[in-house]
């Protein structure tokens, strides 16, 4: 059973710039089924962000269409988004973005503030999210006092609370060391294994061949999209 | 929804405590200010209202002025203009409910080894029904006593605290220009009149005793003063107009002479009394307002810095499924919840400033319910109104641009 979690068409994003309109993205056609993990590559400045901020549903596109679970997004208001981005959509960033004030527990139960969940609920299921990411008995540490692969570990498993159907993650061992990188590539594996979705951008070709697709970007266009045959993955 | 929402709140609050607690002062201060103005501005209110009621209703004072022929003033050693006679025909007029003749003035007390210096009202019964004065033990004297020019007196509170301590008066003989007084009464208290002075410090005789036996008057049955109550508010013009023109006639006063006489409306003078105070204590509540106002201000400025400060906060939140009501709603609970902790400090602060003023001064201090919820509401309605823009602000950031601020 093959279902597109994700399908572009014609997609474009342009940015008003001092200098003019900046054509970041120029017309990308991609679809992504469910249960695959995808990674992008690409020079620096080819679009990847770009692309990404569109796939996570917070930006929107100047030009094409974006088919979210067979839903047209491209046009959709800004609070459908925000629903879209709390209950279908898990973004993993390079720089964490955990708030430095709330426990982990708290920082990882967020998302289920804005879908209307109780507060011991929420504790609960943080707790237990955190656990799934190898991190239980820090629940009520702050973001500071633990090591950036940990606060990685805490960002995707804020990603996981509400059972997203697809994990998005913008360079997200961009800022580890190659070590932590692994094991961070080992839980998205792990999650993908358990069915979801996964695409991320990543600028090492070791990262990326973690991924069983590589889709490769230049100039805000597509230029490659290879399959990796199981037979030559590495081994992990 | 709304309960993690206040929790967000009152964390953000946690956060930053020194900020917090100086936003706070500003609405601490503001709503203090209105609770203690409005507080000191109804206790005058209260004050004024109270000692009017202590003067009578509808009384006129008619004082004796001097006789003047074409412009020349005959200065004084004619004596005074009233007599008893002017107040027996006064009390003939319609809608007259009371008329008394008062000569008044200062004497000394003695009392065995005490003595004290007070006011000494020389006048008839009627006087004490136009003041609606009422005595707490013993009994007036009665129109004979004023014929006999008996040796009787009423005492007031502070004359009688100052002269027997806490013997009763009653009975005691006390003695005013060597003329020995038996004391058949004692007066309710009054408090201060609108002038300040304490109604209670006097001794009142009859009008006749008063003339022979202490002031010693040159023209017998000459009085200063006569006061009269007109039988309602609605007749009091009418009163007026008569009782110029009776005494007129009487004085055989020409076209073209002036009044031998003033007539003082003292309803007239407590209203504008009442409405001075009144005056006043807009005013102070509408000082006091500026500093609710300016508290405001406070909130919104430094509002307006958390949510530039935190524009990577919102930015995630955004990330993560907040919608633009969710971050207006933070913000504008983080705002509300400043303001009316401010307004609860305020309002205590307010209240016991009051309390301590009516503790150590002897100023009237009324706190009304009333003061104090509206303090609330505008407290309340300031951090809504003031909190709505930078809220505003926050929840309109676009998420990519608010992830990307350092
Ligand atoms: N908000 C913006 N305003 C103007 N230009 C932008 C904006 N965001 C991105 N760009 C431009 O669009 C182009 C693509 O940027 P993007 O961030 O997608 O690149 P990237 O592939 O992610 O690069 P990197 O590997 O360095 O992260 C760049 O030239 C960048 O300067
Ligand atoms: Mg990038």
């Amino acid at each position: 059973m093959s279902e597109a979690v994700i399908r572009v068409a014609g997609l474009g994003k342009s940015y008003l710039t001092a200098a003019g309109l900046f054509p970041a993205l120029k017309g990308v056609d991609l679809t992504i089924q469910r249960g695959e993990f995808v990674a992008i590559m690409g020079p620096s400045g080819s679009g990847k962000s770009t692309f990404m901020n569109l796939l996570g549903c917070l930006d929107t596109p100047s030009t094409g269409d974006y088919f979210l679970v067979e839903r047209n997004v491209a046009h959709m208001p800004g609070d459908e988004l925000a629903i879209l981005r709390n209950r279908t959509i898990g973004f993993v960033f390079q720089g964490f973005n955990l708030l430095p004030r709330m426990t982990l527990e708290d920082n990882v139960a967020l998302p289920l503030v804005y879908s209307g969940i109780g507060r011991e609920a929420r504790r609960g299921k943080g707790r237990q999210m955190l656990a799934r990411v190898g991190l239980d008995g820090y629940a009520q540490s702050l973001p500071a006092r633990i090591s950036g692969g940990q606060q990685q570990r805490v960002a995707i498993a804020r990603a996981l609370i509400n059972s997203p159907r697809l994990i998005l993650a913008d360079e997200p061992t961009g800022n580890l060391d190659s070590h932590t990188s692994e094991e961070i590539m080992a839980l998205f594996e792990q999650l993908n294994a358990e069915g979801i979705t996964i695409v991320l951008v990543t600028h090492e070709a070791d990262i990326a061949a973690h991924a069983r697709r590589q889709v490769r970007f230049l100039d805000g266009f597509i230029v490659s999209d290879t399959a990796t045959p199981v037979s030559e993955r590495q081994p992990c | 929804m709304l309960s993690a929402m206040l929790g967000e709140a009152w964390h953000a609050m946690g956060c930053n405590r020194m900020r917090t607690a100086l936003t706070m002062l500003g609405m601490v201060i503001g709503v203090g200010s209105v609770v203690l103005m409005l507080a000191i501005g109804q206790g005058a209110q209260y004050a004024v209202a109270q000692t009017i009621s202590t003067m009578g209703s509808n009384l006129y004072i008619l004082i004796s002025g001097s006789t003047s022929t074409s412009g020349v003033r005959t200065g004084s050693g004619f004596g005074p203009t009233l007599n008893v006679a002017d107040a027996e025909a006064i009390s003939e007029l319609d809608d007259i409910t009371h008329v008394a003749p008062v000569h008044q003035g200062t004497q000394q007390l003695v009392y065995g080894a005490k003595n004290w210096s007070t006011t000494v009202v020389g006048t008839t019964p009627s006087y004490l029904d136009a003041r609606a004065w009422t005595l707490t033990s013993g009994y007036a004297f009665g129109e004979s006593d004023v014929r006999s020019a008996s040796r009787v007196a009423l005492i007031g509170k502070t004359a009688a605290e100052n002269l027997f301590d806490r013997e009763d008066p009653i009975g005691k003989t006390i003695r005013i220009r060597q003329t020995p007084f038996v004391i058949i009464g004692t007066l309710a208290a009054k408090g201060q009149n609108l002038d300040g002075r304490d109604q209670d410090d006097t001794v009142i005789i009859p009008l006749t005793t008063a003339q022979r036996k202490v002031f010693g008057v040159p023209f017998a049955g000459s009085v200063r003063t006569i006061i009269l109550q007109a039988s309602s508010a609605e007749a009091m013009p009418a009163v007026e107009k008569s009782v110029t023109a009776l005494l007129r006639q009487r004085h055989r006063l020409r076209e073209d002479m002036d009044n031998d006489f003033y007539i003082r409306n003292l309803a007239a003078a407590a209203d504008s009394a009442a409405e001075t105070t009144r005056v006043m204590s807009l005013l102070l509540g509408a000082i006091a307002s500026v500093s609710l106002l300016v508290g405001g201000i406070g909130i919104m400025n430094i509002m307006l810095v958390s949510v530039t400060e935190r524009t990577r906060e919102i930015g995630i939140r955004m990330a993560i499924g907040a919608r633009q009501k969710d971050i207006l709603t933070q913000f504008l609970l983080e705002a509300i919840m400043i303001s009316i902790a401010g307004c609860l400090i305020g309002l205590l602060l307010g209240i016991g400033g009051a309390l301590l003023i009516n503790a150590i001064t002897d100023m009237v201090i009324v706190i009304s319910g009333g003061a104090v919820i509206v303090a609330f509401a505008v407290a309340a309605g300031v951090g809504v109104f003031f909190g709505f823009y930078p809220a505003r602000k926050a929840a309109a950031l676009d998420p990519i641009e608010a992830l990307r601020y350092q």
